[in-house]
């Protein structure tokens, strides 16, 4: 963990209430793919805890839907704004385990960790395919610049007016080495049945701290109690107790 | 003595800067990005048994402050001494404050009587805001007969200085802190976390899974000053203020109200190097307001 203060460079509307914030400052402090960053907004008390999208040395980018409060003062900002930020928490995805045909599953605003990601295996010599499923097709984001990075790229919507009409489980390839996934608990719960290989489930909860101090975001795991914002988010497939 | 340096039960701190339990874990995540033996010291939570605690959300965003229905999680006071407590002696060489909650008289005399054992702690610091499952759910801390019969029962399993942390939920917090006094506590501290709520206008549910939690932050700040202030006045044993204490002309204030000692709790979660600033701001502080040695200006308050 880094506090680092960072400047914006850009932040733009993708789609329907979501945004792309680009930051440059010292980024050093993110160790991983999958991590995620906590950031301090004037007039709310806690930080806003959320998913890196991408990061080089110095500069960071995020990707945020407005949700409430702290998200819609994220919208507002201009370049030139300044962001206190505690950057390089969580554990991130393992790569190690990715074999050479991963898979990358994102929902909604689940989408943005798996663009390093996808990024990270791709640099490694991994043919990686991805598929992004969102709502309707006013939603769908980042579609390109999947195809960019040179991802094979699925994307389906539960309405069908976009790409391959229902849930992402309905898109699964026939085989893959490994999987990775970000995206609403449902989502990963259908993820976690419909998959036939061992994955990495990123998770989000709601958190005092981000850092490991409060205990706010604990859930508990086949090897016991885990911090989402500390052992997490990334928990392993054969860890994962469901709540419900 | 340093001119920060000040006496609590007998054993001298570096500095009046008391990390509140439950902010803190066992300080490793705050040992990785600063020195934590800059402390005065800090509080870490145990309980008998281990604690998952209350589910899920258990924390929500407040005007000026967070509410936390977290549950004291904890590995249990066995796991306390055999698992953290060797790897704090590895970062921090000052003693410790251990923070010990119960749901029963026993519960509190057993974790009590455990941790006494250990050298590394320093004070016993009691919650007492917690339901006595034998008393029908009722705090301890909110009945003055109550809080005096924990008082008691830890005060028979240890020789180290029992310091009390009262709740703010009551309607006379000087009458509970006579009770502990009388019972034989060597000091308070307060305040623990007010009850508080929120509602999510789109599922029109609490925020808190578990519907009410403990608010805390600076927007309590006053409140715990007037509490402190009230109580510190009422007894001849030390006070150890929190409650919101954000910055070191707030330390100043909570010693001005007559804190011996500090906490800080939620300020720890904003900003994880605020202990380390606040220490490092005091001295400027200090000689901004003539102040040339804390221990000279706890209960200073001018009443004119």
């Amino acid at each position: 963990m880094k506090k680092e203060k960072f400047v914006v460079v850009s932040n733009e509307s993708l789609c329907s209430n979501v945004y792309k914030m680009v930051l440059s400052g010292d980024a050093q402090g993110i160790t991983s793919c999958g991590q995620f960053v906590n950031i301090r907004l004037d007039g709310e008390y806690l930080r806003r805890p959320i998913s890196v999208c991408d990061y080089d040395k110095d500069s960071l980018t995020i990707i945020y839907k407005v949700v409430g409060s702290g998200t819609e003062i994220m919208s507002r900002a201009k370049a030139g704004d300044e962001f206190d930020i505690l950057i390089g928490l969580g554990n991130g995805y393992d790569i190690s385990e990715s074999g050479a045909t991963p898979l990358l599953i994102g929902g909604g605003v689940g989408v943005p960790p798996l663009y390093n990601l996808a990024k990270t295996l791709i640099k490694n010599g991994k043919k990686v395919t991805v598929i992004l499923g969102f709502n309707t097709a006013d939603e769908v984001f980042y579609e390109n610049e999947f195809k960019k990075l040179g991802a094979d790229v699925i994307v389906t919507t539960v309405d069908g007016s976009y790409g391959k009409k229902g849930f992402v489980t309905q898109a699964l390839p026939d085989s893959y080495s490994y999987f990775y996934t970000c995206g609403p608990e449902p989502m990963l719960k259908a993820v976690y049945k419909a998959t036939s290989t061992s994955g990495q489930f990123s998770f989000e909860k709601r958190m005092g701290c981000g850092f490991g101090a409060c205990m706010g975001c604990s859930c508990k795991t086949v090897t016991g109690y885990k911090r989402i914002c500390k052992e997490g988010p990334v928990l392993r497939k054969e860890e994962i107790l469901w709540e419900s | 003595m340093g001119k920060l340096s000040v006496n609590l039960c007998g054993t001298e701190l570096e500095n009046p800067i008391i990390p509140a339990s439950g902010t803190f874990g066992f300080g490793y995540e705050f040992a990785d990005i600063y020195d934590i033996n800059c402390l005065g010291t800090f509080s870490f939570n145990g309980t008998r048994e281990a604690r998952f605690g209350n589910p899920t959300p258990r924390i929500a965003e407040c005007p000026m402050g967070m509410i936390n229905a977290v549950g004291l999680q904890n590995p249990g006071v066995e796991k306390v001494i055999s698992e953290e407590l060797p790897k704090l002696r590895k970062c921090f060489n000052k003693k410790v404050m251990a923070n010990i909650s119960g749901f029963s008289v026993e519960d509190y005399a057993y974790t009590g009587q455990k941790l006494d054992q250990e050298d590394i702690v320093g004070w016993l610091e009691v919650n007492i805001s917690c339901p006595n499952v034998h008393g029908g759910g009722m705090t301890f801390g909110t009945d003055p007969d109550s809080a005096a019969e924990v008082v008691r029962a830890v005060k028979a399993v240890t020789t180290k200085p029992v310091i009390i942390k009262l709740t703010p939920n009551v309607t006379d917090i000087v009458s509970i802190a006579k009770a502990c006094e009388a019972a034989g506590a060597d000091g308070l501290s307060l305040i623990n976390t007010m009850l508080g709520m929120r509602i999510d206008l789109k599922t029109k549910k609490p925020v808190i899974a578990n519907k009410m939690g403990g608010y805390s932050g600076p927007a309590v700040f006053p409140v715990a000053l007037r509490m402190v202030y009230q109580v510190a006045n009422a007894v001849n044993i030390p006070v150890i203020g929190l409650g919101g204490v954000s910055t070191a002309e707030n330390v100043i204030e909570m010693m001005l109200a007559g804190a011996t000692a500090v906490q800080i709790g939620s300020a720890n979660l904003i900003d994880p190097y605020i202990c380390r600033d606040i220490i490092r701001d005091l001295p400027k502080v200090m000689e901004k307001y003539n102040i040339e040695k804390l221990s000279d200006i706890i209960g200073g308050v001018n009443n004119g």
